[in-house]
């Protein structure tokens, strides 16, 4: 399903020249409206190219008004069911509606650090630079698989 | 002072190092690179390195959705050379084990960093019993278990695999290094040395703002190349493409361009996945045990096994090589015996059958995650058509062909492998064009055949089966040699071969054209001095569907066709010259489907050169349609010439460095 917006929920990101869906869509497709010239609502985002949208949700899950969901491929899919998240700091939260009205609830861990809290090189050596020929990273977290030698058959 | 749409401003940069994408390959790279650049610095080396991105890191690239799985963890208890010689397998028995023996030996390193980071990965307790990733159980580098849904895949809880590997290489890299939004649209040959790169250009699309970097070595990892064949879906469905949309053969084009010799561009995937939403399928098979059936209740696989036996050894592996699990799939459509199911009704009855209570609560979710996780659109699907797994079954279908060199598929460039492992040296098959290497390795590890530019994931050609986590890796390696080609060539000093002047004017060609043009008809759609890319991608489709073996002819093609395609092809890149930009989102689209063009032309180029089948189930030559162990067990590989616009298709030898025998003892 291509992504709408709400026409009532959206705010434009309160006036910022950038919204956060234009941010994320790794496509290009989200656009903020400002004149309204392209859709009748001014200051509103909306999907330029719903048929080049992958459902890949990201502009879904990063809407701060939570004013963006899906409608499902309208050339595939029958209508009346949807599938909307809240994206929370560790978790997600999924809710989904059939066509018949089934509902079903899921949550699911979505990392186990804190956002924003990697500390890239922390605990890790610097790089050797008389390695740099050799194989393997400048540093190794017990993943270095050197395999049996005799397995190479050209060597 | 800002540009305007029909006069952009035009920034100049140079910088040591440019990292083009911003997926899995080039996040990897950009976390391995700063510690080296760290350590040259104190040597008296001091290297700039800058990454663009035409999106945001933390949503871009393939995983930009998220991941259920990752595909490639090789764990303790198995060998690299297992790992080559299952991707071997799978591959009809032409990939590189230098490459793939090689990655074989770090990927794990970087699974064990995304872990660290907070990726939360799936593990069984000492009771066997399996818990999702937040549980706290030890992690892998310390031993902990994971959740195999097959012998090289592992569980996850990926929605934010994404966001969290491209954190840690934004921190590595600093914002200051950083360029989201900017799409790069060519590579530019240094103006000493036709067999050099030393820089590219790219627009903004954001702002009316093109911009020309100079360097000494650039890593293109820009992702495969999607919609290059109409897809199944043609309206609003054909954006869902099952490897992402914004895929646009970008790294194969651009490599071509700037003179890299390609390789294996005849290999395509075509997945078999749920009809439609193009869900995974792989958590299905290997993690809940379901069987692929035909419409009267009957494993195609079981009733078709001894088709297996036309292609030894390939077919009779433990796990027969992918494009024939295919093969076995379209014989039963062909033969009027679809739709075809997963049968998901009686797999998750059997499962009930001999889980704990718990597991059983949790295997429901389970089963939606997998999709929550990695393809929201087949639960779409799902809920539109009311299907739950448990109560009904779901087709599957083959889709459309893909052009990857990450995943189940091995096209790409050709690059320089690893020096231990016992590659070859020399070249034995005759025809390579003498300015290019002789044998597997010429000094960096992931530099192409052009000095100076270097690629990763879906950029390396024969050696497939990468996945998220093999990128990673892999960006890491052409990192660690990038650093190293810098610093040996420190005295160099990149020219351009063209004028700064004359890239501007060709990557803003759509843009004057739309502007000369727009008001010669009422309706700026048609109009008879331009194209616009929405048409011009169409046309494409039309062209590789019909006549190189797209879904319209069951992947089948021939001589006379491809001949066809070859002339249809040959004016669309003449039209391609006029594509239209109305805003620069229309540009992006312009360049992208320039890229496609150039992408599918290789395809058809290898299909054309290469005198056999090599891959039934992902295509089949009509005319050839056998596989030749004799004369085609070998690469095939291609360089264009970008002033006659013609390739150059020619043999490289293929060697075992692992001994394939084992799989079929």
């Amino acid at each position: 399903m291509p992504t709408y917006v709400r026409t009532e929920k959206c705010d434009g990101c309160k006036g910022q020249d950038k919204t956060a869906c234009m941010y994320i869509c790794p496509h290009d497709l989200m656009k903020l409206d400002k004149d309204g010239t392209d859709t009748g609502h001014a200051m509103k985002a909306y999907n330029q190219e719903p048929e080049q949208c992958w459902e890949c949700y990201s502009c879904v899950k990063i809407c701060p008004q939570q004013a963006i969901e899906a409608r499902h491929y309208a050339d595939i899919v029958p209508l009346g069911g949807s599938v909307q998240p809240l994206r929370g700091t560790d978790s997600i939260m999924w809710t989904i509606k059939f066509r018949n009205g089934t509902m079903k609830r899921f949550k699911f861990p979505i990392r186990t650090t804190p956002e924003g809290s990697i500390d890239p090189y922390a605990g890790k050596p610097e790089a050797d630079l008389s390695k740099i020929d050799e194989p393997g990273f400048f540093v190794s977290c017990n993943g270095y698989r050197a395999g049996d030698p005799s397995e190479l058959i050209c060597k | 002072m800002a540009g305007e749409f029909g006069n952009p401003e035009v920034i100049e940069e140079e910088v040591d190092i440019l990292l083009i994408g911003g997926g899995m390959a080039c996040c990897g790279a950009g976390y391995e690179i700063m510690r080296w650049i760290e350590a040259a610095k104190k040597e008296g080396h001091d290297l700039t390195v800058k990454l663009v991105d035409k999106a945001a890191m933390d949503r871009s690239g393939a995983v930009a959705q998220g991941l259920s799985a990752i595909n490639t963890y090789i764990g303790p208890e198995q060998d690299p050379a297992d790992y080559a010689r299952m991707v071997s397998n799978d591959l009809m028995g032409i990939t590189r084990d230098d490459l793939t023996y090689d990655l074989g030996r770090v990927v794990d390193e970087s699974v064990h960093l995304f872990e660290e980071w907070g990726l939360p990965i799936w593990k069984t307790d000492e009771n066997g019993e399996r818990f999702d990733g937040s549980k706290g159980l030890p992690p892998l580098a310390e031993g902990g278990k994971p959740v195999r849904s097959g012998k090289w895949q592992i569980m996850i809880n990926g929605e934010s695999y994404k966001w969290i590997v491209a954190e840690a290489a934004k921190k590595a890299l600093g914002t200051e290094n950083i360029d989201e939004r900017i799409f790069i649209v060519k590579l530019v040959n240094d103006k000493n040395d036709s067999n050099r790169v030393a820089g590219a250009v790219g627009f903004s699309t954001r702002e009316n703002k093109v911009i020309v970097y100079k360097f000494k070595a650039c890593l293109l990892a820009a992702g495969g190349c999607v919609n290059l064949f109409r897809p199944r879906s043609v309206g609003e469905g054909q954006g869902r493409a099952w490897y992402p949309v914004w895929n646009a053969g970008s790294t194969y084009a651009m490599a071509a361009e700037a003179g890299a010799e390609l390789t294996l561009m005849e290999n395509r995937f075509v997945p078999a996945r749920f009809k439609d939403g193009y869900g995974p399928v792989g958590a299905w098979f290997l993690l809940f045990k379901a069987k692929a059936i035909n419409a009267f209740g009957e494993v195609y696989m079981d009733r078709n096994k001894e088709m297996l036996d036309d292609y030894p050894p390939y077919g009779q592996a433990a796990v027969p090589a992918s494009c024939l699990r295919n093969h076995l799939m379209l014989h039963e459509m062909k033969e009027g015996r679809g739709p075809i199911y997963m049968d998901t009704v009686t797999a998750l009855a059997n499962l009930r059958e001999t889980l704990s209570p718990r597991e059983v609560k949790h295997l429901e979710a389970e089963a939606w995650e997998d999709f929550l996780d990695m393809c929201v659109g087949q639960c779409g699907v799902w809920v539109g058509e009311n299907i739950e797994p448990e109560k009904k079954n779901s087709e599957l279908m083959p889709t459309e062909p893909y052009l990857l060199g990450s995943h189940s598929g091995c096209c790409g460039i050709w690059v320089s492998g690893p020096t231990d492992v016992g590659a070859p040296t020399d070249e034995a098959e005759p025809g390579v064009p003498d300015h290019l290497p002789k044998g597997w390795n010429w000094g960096y590890r992931s530099m192409t055949t052009v000095k100076g530019l270097f690629t990763a994931g879906d950029g390396v050609g024969a050696s497939g089966h990468k996945f998220s986590s093999g990128s990673h890796a892999e960006g890491r390696m052409a990192a660690k040699s990038m650093v190293k080609f810098c610093i040996d060539n420190k005295d160099w000093t990149p020219e351009l071969d063209t004028s700064v002047e004359d890239l501007v004017a060709e990557i803003y060609q759509p843009v004057k054209t739309y502007l000369e043009y727009k008001d010669y008809t009422t309706a700026i759609d048609v109009n008879p001095n331009y194209i616009t890319p929405r048409m011009l991608q169409f046309r494409l489709q039309k062209i590789m569907d019909e006549y190189v073996a797209g879904v319209a002819t069951y992947y089948t093609t021939n001589a006379t066709m491809l001949e066809v395609a070859e002339e249809k092809l040959a004016m669309l890149k003449e039209d391609a010259l006029k594509m239209r930009a109305k805003d620069l989102h229309e540009l992006l689209r312009a360049w992208e489907n320039y890229h496609r063009i150039l992408t599918a032309e290789a395809h058809m180029k290898h299909i054309q050169f290469r005198e056999e089948s090599r891959y039934p189930g992902f295509y089949y030559r009509a005319d050839k349609n056998f596989i030749d162990e004799d004369n085609w067990k070998c690469f095939v590989n291609s360089i264009y010439d970008k002033k006659t616009h013609t390739w150059t298709v020619f043999k490289r030898a293929h060697k075992d460095l692992v001994d394939k025998s084992k799989l079929f003892k």
